[in-house]
């Protein structure tokens, strides 16, 4: 345990929280959270920036402020007293932005309020905030903060690019390029998204299989049973596990990565919670 | 208190765009969570959508009458966020004892997915646009209850489509939520085409 707590303080330790929520466990292309977001503000890539430095400030903050009262807050209630904190700080935030942002502000529209029902925001106060302390809790926030970012920037530059043609205002293609204008309608938040989880599942995939044929590899060297037999096996459990939206593959990294105790549990009933919510 | 003064035709026309042109999941992607998560069958689309209509329907009300009762007396409009999300939270909470005492049939379709309706946005915006838009009491209402019904149209679709998508053979990489998108993209194709009727 104290190794445990020495190591989740180090400096790799920090590096590990932030490489787990920006990459390995991105919110948006790997858990599928915090979607009406991720659909409805990126119609370009100052709008979808914009969004998720918003909700980064959020969630740093109330990581830290839930990290601070975990001992005070009873466990029957904690999720309205979650959704306080959250909510004050989404208040804060949209004042912020209404004064110095008004642009922004205004083109984001309700979706600065609704802050308050990302499922992202809650599901790191419940699974990360409520048992760690206050700098591992601050950088988890930061790190899937920027994980979301990190993906409507993606999403908002895609559609922006094909949708008229240009990056952040700028034209990009000269003017034989006609934008594709359904991008910037709803239809192509959907299609975009598609698209882009699926390259991330074919990556996914990839590595599966790799660590799949090193195990395959291994069986056969160390075993007696011939090794015919157990490719057929592995031909055939690899339907199962490559149909889900959350991939088990990905439990072998993160148990080495650094996490609370029971990091593996949470972080299922997390990527469930998802789908559902 | 200045409202947009409306008639009844203008409250039905308000209804119609809410169910149709302005449809909460295709036009304005409040409400996405559930509506990709809990479609995968009909009948869980429909307990749902059901559930929505009815908590959105009974908060339109109470966030309005709070809003222009206690908020905006006080000076306190700022205040509008934090408080809606604990009106939404406690609703639900009292529905859901209240259907589980009185109407146990209705609790027994709609209870579980009452829990999951606090943090559906589309039920938070729903209370939001009426305030933006500085709708009455009962354009309000009616409202939060059309964007429901045009909620449970959208997921009601999409939960058929779903069902005939488990057949199909997609890449590998598409398998599972890719495809829903790309179903729910095609969807969203056909509601932009109600954009063009104008009211």
């Amino acid at each position: 345990m104290a190794k445990d707590n020495a190591e989740k303080y180090s400096f790799r330790g920090l590096l590990g929280l932030l490489k787990k929520g920006i990459i390995t466990d991105n919110p948006t292309f790997v858990q599928l959270l915090g979607m009406c977001p991720t659909l409805a503000t990126t119609t370009s890539v100052k709008n979808g920036f914009g969004m998720g430095i918003a909700a980064t400030a959020v969630l740093v903050c109330s990581n830290t402020l839930i990290s601070l009262l975990r001992k005070f807050i009873p466990k029957q209630v904690r999720i309205a007293a979650y959704i306080v904190v959250i909510s004050g700080f989404v208040t804060a935030i949209e004042m912020l932005m209404k004064a110095y942002f008004y642009d922004l502000y205004g083109a984001l529209g309700l979706f600065i309020p609704l802050i308050v029902v990302n499922c992202i925001i809650l599901a790191r106060a419940e699974a990360f905030a409520s048992k760690n302390r206050v700098l591992p809790s601050a950088v988890d926030g930061l790190a899937y903060g920027l994980g979301f970012t990190f993906a409507l920037t993606l999403i908002g530059s895609v559609r922006e690019l094909l949708g008229a043609g240009t990056f952040l205002g700028h034209e990009v293609f000269g003017s034989w390029y006609s934008p594709a204008i359904i991008f910037i309608l709803p239809a192509g938040a959907f299609f975009t998204l598609s698209f882009i989880i699926a390259g991330v599942q074919k990556v996914r995939n990839h590595f599966s299989d790799k660590q799949r044929l090193d195990r395959l590899s291994n069986i056969e060297e160390t075993s007696d049973i011939p090794a015919y037999y157990v490719r057929n096996e592995i031909a055939e459990t690899d339907g199962d596990s490559s149909d889900g939206s959350t991939a088990p593959d990905n439990r072998q990294t993160e148990r080495t990565a650094v996490e609370n105790t029971d990091g593996n549990g949470n972080d299922k009933t997390e990527a469930e919670g998802g789908k559902t919510l | 208190m200045n409202f947009t003064a409306l008639s009844f035709t203008d409250v039905l026309l308000l209804m119609l765009g809410a169910v149709l042109t302005e449809n909460f999941i295709f036009s304005k992607f409040y409400g996405c969570c559930p509506f990709l998560g809990v479609s995968d069958k009909p009948d869980k689309a429909i307990g749902m959508g059901m559930a929505v209509t009815f908590v959105m329907t009974v908060s339109g009300a109470v966030t309005w009458a709070v809003y222009y009762l206690i908020l905006l007396p006080l000076k306190l409009e700022y205040l509008r966020t934090v408080a809606f999300i604990l009106i939404i939270a406690a609703l639900v909470q009292v529905i859901e004892m209240f259907l589980r005492k009185f109407v146990p049939a209705l609790y027994n379709s709609l209870g579980i997915y009452l829990p999951l309706i606090t943090t559906n946005c589309a039920v938070l915006g729903a209370a939001l646009v009426n305030i933006q838009k500085g709708y009455g009491f009962i354009p309000s209402v009616c409202y939060g209850f059309a964007a429901g019904r045009g909620f449970t149209l959208a997921i009601t679709i999409f939960a058929g489509v779903r069902a005939k998508l488990e057949f199909a053979d997609p890449p590998r990489a598409f398998k599972g939520f890719p495809m829903t998108l790309l179903a729910a993209g095609l969807l969203a194709m056909i509601f932009s085409g109600f954009s063009g009727i104008s009211f």
